[in-house]
């Protein structure tokens, strides 16, 4: 037993376990339990890449910038995750999509860098014995594409939801044309970059892949935001699976295509649930415009007391609470639970009303 | 709680505007759906090295499982498992790690890899177990 062969059991075992999590946190009963077996996951593959890496034999400067990047990654994460309010969940969660995007372009850079930076050199030679040199090239450009998707999508999805810029969505002129464009363009360069890999294509992709990103989400709604964040989700997955085929290493393809995978069929569960095309929402509102929620409200504005509320719910046989944003941010659910209990005290007949996506991402 | 009972929960429609898409259009065939993804796949694959024939292999199986794993997921899970999907996504270290040592830029690249996917490791399986903590019964 080698220590390849014994890492190579580790993504095995790690890769079950992230299964696992991701089953356990389908049901209630199990969510605690799933949490902690994506911990224990990332744990063992973590560790089994370490002793790879070690067995490899490492040199001290990448010692001590590993061993740094992961004690001051860790330290940050940990505050943000305990200092981050409830209602501001899903601006972190967009943020750290935007990480793991920013991750797989410069896993994908890096493995530019490697390879087809140094044509005649031993990896290249190595690869192209293989007959893997193109395709190599042409994973590299995937990942790095997905990847700068991710990362300004997530970070204007991030700024939407934190209301740091208008919510309503970018609406230029031939919109679906530069998307598409975009796409046509990125299918271009790959070719050309398998056939003849030079930096500036690297380069342009990577803008393109900014761009892109950034333009996809902007022509989204804030409304349309919880499914955005999940397409984002997806995208990372992608991404890092993307990066697993250049790297071939299975443990990143399998985990990236389950992360991919499941973040694709939660938008869609969630599109469904809001009764919209899933394509109108994921091709940044292809063909189709997001509602505009800035024009003026039609309808009745009827402004209302405690007491004329008090009182109307007193007199009533029949209510039905609509919760929303208001209560989340009022933390009036106590409050209102007790307000349940009053009412059916009394004989009142009370019942809820929920939006398909109400508490899917509090804040939006 | 709706205090005005005009204004839906989208928001209004503008007059003369076409009915946003709720309704779907027609579904392709399965049977023919199926048929060509199959061909596509097939081609895909039969023209692959050996290495990528297998990378892809696992690749679609890997796929099928995700899908078929968070298919009767509760709805008021769907955000804690957004939070620990993208945890899971940061597996990316593991990438990042295996660049270490390549070259000493291809290193330095690399470590700030390794430090932003720790940042979502940890963060996001920590912000997953407060949201869960919420979820207690009372």
């Amino acid at each position: 037993m080698s220590i390849v062969s014994l890492s190579v059991a580790a993504y095995l075992v790690a890769a079950l376990l992230f299964v696992l999590a991701l089953a356990g946190l389908s049901r209630h009963e199990s969510a605690r339990r799933g949490n902690g077996f994506g911990i224990a996951g990332m744990a063992v593959a973590v560790a089994a890449t370490v002793l790879l890496a070690l067995d490899d034999g490492v040199d001290a400067l990448g010692a001590v910038l590993v061993v740094v990047a992961v004690v001051l990654g860790g330290a940050i994460g940990l505050r943000l995750a305990a200092r981050v309010q409830m209602t501001g969940m899903p601006e972190l969660i967009a943020l750290l999509h935007s990480f793991v995007g920013l991750a797989a372009v410069l896993v994908g850079w890096n493995g530019y860098l490697h390879v087809e930076a140094h044509p005649g050199g031993a990896a290249a030679a190595g690869l192209d014995a293989l007959g893997l040199l193109g395709v190599h090239s042409a994973e590299v450009f995937v990942g790095v594409f997905v990847g700068g998707v991710t990362v300004t999508g997530s970070v204007v999805a991030n700024l939407k939801l934190s209301a740091r810029i208008r919510s309503a969505p970018l609406v230029l002129p031939g919109k679906n044309l530069i998307n598409l464009g975009a796409l046509v363009a990125f299918a271009v360069l790959t070719v050309w970059f398998t056939v003849a890999p030079q930096l500036w294509l690297l380069v342009a992709v990577t803008v393109l892949a900014l761009a892109l990103g950034w333009h996809l989400v902007a022509s989204i709604g804030g409304g349309d935001m919880p499914v955005v964040v999940s397409m984002l989700n997806s995208y990372s997955g992608w991404a890092a699976a993307a990066s697993g085929f250049l790297l071939d290493n299975d443990l990143l393809i399998i985990v990236g295509a389950l992360v991919g995978s499941s973040g694709a069929y939660l938008s869609y569960v969630m599109c469904t649930a809001m009764n919209r095309s899933f394509l109108s929402v994921i091709a940044g509102g292809f063909g189709i415009e997001a509602p505009q929620s800035g024009e003026g409200p039609a309808g009745e504005h009827r402004e209302t007391t405690a007491e004329a509320v008090a009182d109307l719910l007193a007199n009533a046989s029949s209510v039905v609470i609509a919760p929303g944003y208001g209560m989340a941010v009022a933390q009036a659910q106590h409050p209102v639970a007790q307000l349940d209990a009053r009412l059916r005290a009394r004989g009142v007949q009370v019942r809820y009303a929920i939006h398909p996506v109400a508490g899917r991402l509090p804040g939006t | 709680m709706a205090a005005t009972p005009g204004a839906g929960l989208r928001g209004p429609r503008a007059p003369g505007r076409r009915r946003p898409a709720g309704r779907p259009a027609r579904p392709p065939q399965p049977g023919a759906v199926v048929g060509v993804a199959a061909a596509v796949l097939l081609l895909l694959a039969a023209i692959a090295p050996p290495q990528l024939q297998v990378n892809l292999t696992v690749f679609a199986l890997a796929i099928v499982i995700g899908y078929y794993v968070i298919g009767h997921v509760h709805h008021a899970l769907h955000t804690p498992l957004m939070s620990v999907t993208n945890a899971i996504s940061g597996i990316i270290v593991v990438g990042a790690l295996l660049q270490v040592g390549q070259s000493p830029a291809i290193t330095v690249v690399a470590s700030v890899a390794v430090l932003l996917a720790s940042v979502n490791v940890v963060g996001g399986f920590a912000v997953t177990r407060r949201m869960l903590a919420m979820f207690t019964r009372s």
